[in-house]
């Protein structure tokens, strides 16, 4: 789960991570009234959960509180990177005399928590990684030691030789440690963490991502999330327990289990149509779940076909039929569907489903897909 | 041979009372499989599907000395069950749960390897050595004993792989689904390492998803390590980045675990790449004929 910088900003205030004083505002007034509140240049700041926001334009400098003004007028409610500008952080500005990088995530293949440092702040820490990968200094933490002073010492030392900066560096790296392993979180970011001309040290950026796996633990993380930004059947598939990512296409694609699911959106493609969306509508696809998968994908207006693709397993064919079944006969469908079911009892269940008007059969994942594009496209 | 479970196996079902325990126990016990205990703390004393109950896994494995187990145990706690059969010396867990958060995962790796013992999963189907045991969620009846190695990040795309090859009349030795987390016990090279060690397999099929690098770091692998022939299959071609698909491992971030790059390193070591399921018969068929 992905916040807005101001949140971020917030934890690490309370942590006392040294960070430009700032606001949030929701209309250009408040902009305005804010920076003539602080009486100097402020860094005005859309916020939006995606990165790359200063390349496209939502971030912008103002010296006086009308060019703040104006600055919000054009970026709130505006889209960046298709996503609409509900909200505008007001940052004091600073002057930078050196950007660095500092991150904490966690390292896949070494299935280690792992802090980063780079003295390449400021631009995107993975083009980083592919161009200067040997400007990114990394440690790995010991999971049952966690991260130690001295470590941190060591690793803020690869990025100044000024005892008192490398003090303040390391200072913020264990903070920002504390708050991921405290937090639960698969990402801690501050890029850039600047030193100014006077010699103090100021976060620029705050990024948190929350691990989805342990919100359980966290209720008071829950309460920042945005419902308002999230596709609302995004949403609501959550709520019955499926998994769906809504994505371009008009194909909407119903299969049970993720890898599946990814594997028959590829055939589609491979058959030159586009899937409408992820679907996995989890173990067993019993007809309450299959049901429910159908409203959200007949809540899609892009849609123009159903492939269904369900791999009867312990759960038998035959029963998947008898839900699919079910599920059509209490709705309205006047899309055609192309179901392809294998597994245990096959044959029983398309004995079931044969001859059911607006209903094709598909033997194979690849015949279904093909069917599914000649039916778009025709 | 076959690796990792076999007609040796004596496993304990952690979790055995709850519903899906339960449910798995009669597959597995219905599969052949010797399940000779259950754990449910609290619940010691009952009898399950006519396997007997025990509180904790240490008393449990000094009355069966069960050597291998399986977890079912709901996500919040399952961390401390995989902590459990690590301090009881179980050397095989495999644990099917999904939704346990990644740092309990980094800590539980950690102390599993420090021990010594050996985690399939989390969020996994399991494993299987058709005609031996089942040791996992999968439907036996789709497996058959025979020559092919199988390791995957997915369950149900596994299964269709796994229903194409029997339909076409190639066996399988061991079936592993090392789960689709982020932090798992067991890599694609750690199963692909007991795969090039075992007599019975003659070539590998392994199914990988977007999202991390274990798959490129497995093609380097099988490139500079391995004898035996392996085929991949790679899921999410059609994944949009920063979205998590259904798998809480499987998402692109930063640019990295897209499925394009890592069909890209397959190739680039010369390892065939099936474009789909159904495709993978092909490419087995035409390497078994190629090693004779």
């Amino acid at each position: 789960m992905k916040i807005y910088e101001f949140q971020a900003y917030e934890i690490f205030i309370k942590r006392g991570i040294p960070s430009p004083w700032g606001e949030v505002a929701k209309t250009s007034e408040e902009v305005k009234k804010i920076a003539e509140k602080l009486g100097r240049p402020v860094v005005v700041k859309a916020q939006v959960l995606v990165g790359g926001r200063g390349k496209a334009g939502g971030i912008k400098l103002a010296s006086t509180p009308e060019e703040a003004y104006r600055a919000a007028e054009r970026i709130l409610n505006s889209k960046l990177k298709g996503i609409l500008v509900k909200r505008i952080f007001v940052k004091e500005s600073v002057s930078i005399k050196e950007e660095y990088y500092l991150g904490v995530t966690v390292d896949r293949a070494q299935k280690r928590v792992v802090v980063m440092v780079s003295p390449a702040g400021g631009i995107d820490i993975e083009e980083v990684a592919r161009t200067n990968p040997e400007k990114i200094f990394k440690f790995y933490v010991n999971p049952l030691l966690g991260f130690r002073s001295h470590q941190a010492d060591e690793l803020a030392s690869a990025l100044t030789k000024d005892k008192n900066l490398v003090k303040g560096i390391a200072k913020i790296l264990s903070d920002l440690y504390r708050i991921f392993e405290e937090m639960d979180c698969s990402l801690v970011e501050v890029n850039p963490l600047v030193i100014t001309k006077e010699g103090s040290l100021f976060a620029l950026d705050a990024k948190i991502i929350f691990d989805d796996n342990a919100l359980y633990r966290h209720p008071e993380i829950s309460s920042l999330r945005d419902l308002e930004v999230e596709d609302p059947l995004e949403v609501r598939a959550k709520e019955a327990g499926i998994s769906y990512v809504k994505l371009e296409g008009n194909i909407g694609c119903i299969v049970n289990g993720a890898g599946l699911a990814m594997a028959t959106m590829d055939l589609v493609k491979h058959y030159g149509a586009e899937p409408a969306n992820f679907l996995d509508v989890g173990g067993g696809a019993s007809s309450q779940q299959v049901g429910k998968a159908l409203d959200i994908i007949l809540s899609d207006e892009q849609v123009r076909a159903v492939l269904v693709n369900i791999f009867g397993g312990i759960t038998r064919c035959d029963i998947v039929a008898e839900g699919l079944i079910q599920a059509l006969s209490k709705r309205e469908m006047n899309l055609p569907l192309i179901i392809r079911l294998t597994g245990t009892n096959e044959e029983e269940g398309r004995k079931k489903l044969k001859g059911i008007k607006g209903i094709f059969l598909a033997a194979t994942m690849n015949e279904a897909a093909k069917k599914a594009m000649e039916v778009v496209k025709s | 041979m076959s690796i990792l479970v076999d007609s040796n196996t004596r496993l304990l079902v952690q979790g055995i009372t709850g519903r899906e325990g339960s449910f798995h126990t009669r597959q597995m016990l219905d599969y052949g499989t010797k399940v000779i205990a259950g754990v449910t703390p609290g619940k010691g004393g009952q009898q399950i599907e006519g396997v007997p109950v025990y509180d904790t896994v240490k008393e449990a494995v000094g009355d069966t000395a069960a050597n291998t187990s399986i977890i079912y145990v709901p996500a919040r706690f399952a961390t401390e069950a995989i902590y459990e059969a690590t301090d009881a010396g179980i050397k095989l867990i495999v644990c099917i749960t999904e939704g346990i958060p990644t740092l309990d995962m980094v800590k539980a790796c950690y102390y599993v390897k420090l021990k010594g013992s050996k985690l399939i999963g989390p969020n996994c189907a399991g494993v299987i050595s058709p005609g031996k045991a089942k040791v996992g969620i999968m439907p036996g009846s789709i497996h058959k004993e025979g020559n092919l190695g199988v390791v995957s990040r997915s369950g149900t795309l596994t299964y269709e792989v796994v229903y194409n090859l029997t339909k076409n009349d190639f066996g399988q030795s061991t079936c592993v689904s090392i789960g689709g987390d982020p932090v798992i016990g067991s890599s694609f090279i750690d199963i692909l390492e007991l795969f090039e060690e075992d007599s019975q397999t003659k070539a590998i099929i392994l199914i990988g998803e977007i999202g991390g690098t274990d798959e490129e770091e497995a093609a380097k692998f099988i490139h500079s390590k391995m004898r035996k022939p392996v085929i991949a299959l790679i899921a999410g071609k059609t994944a949009p980045p920063g979205k998590r698909m259904g798998h809480a491992g499987a998402i692109i971030s930063g640019g990295t675990g897209t499925a394009e790059e890592k069909i890209k390193t397959f190739q680039k070591f010369s390892i065939p790449v099936a474009d789909s399921p159904l495709q993978v018969v092909d490419l087995v068929s035409a390497v078994l004929d190629e090693s004779g």
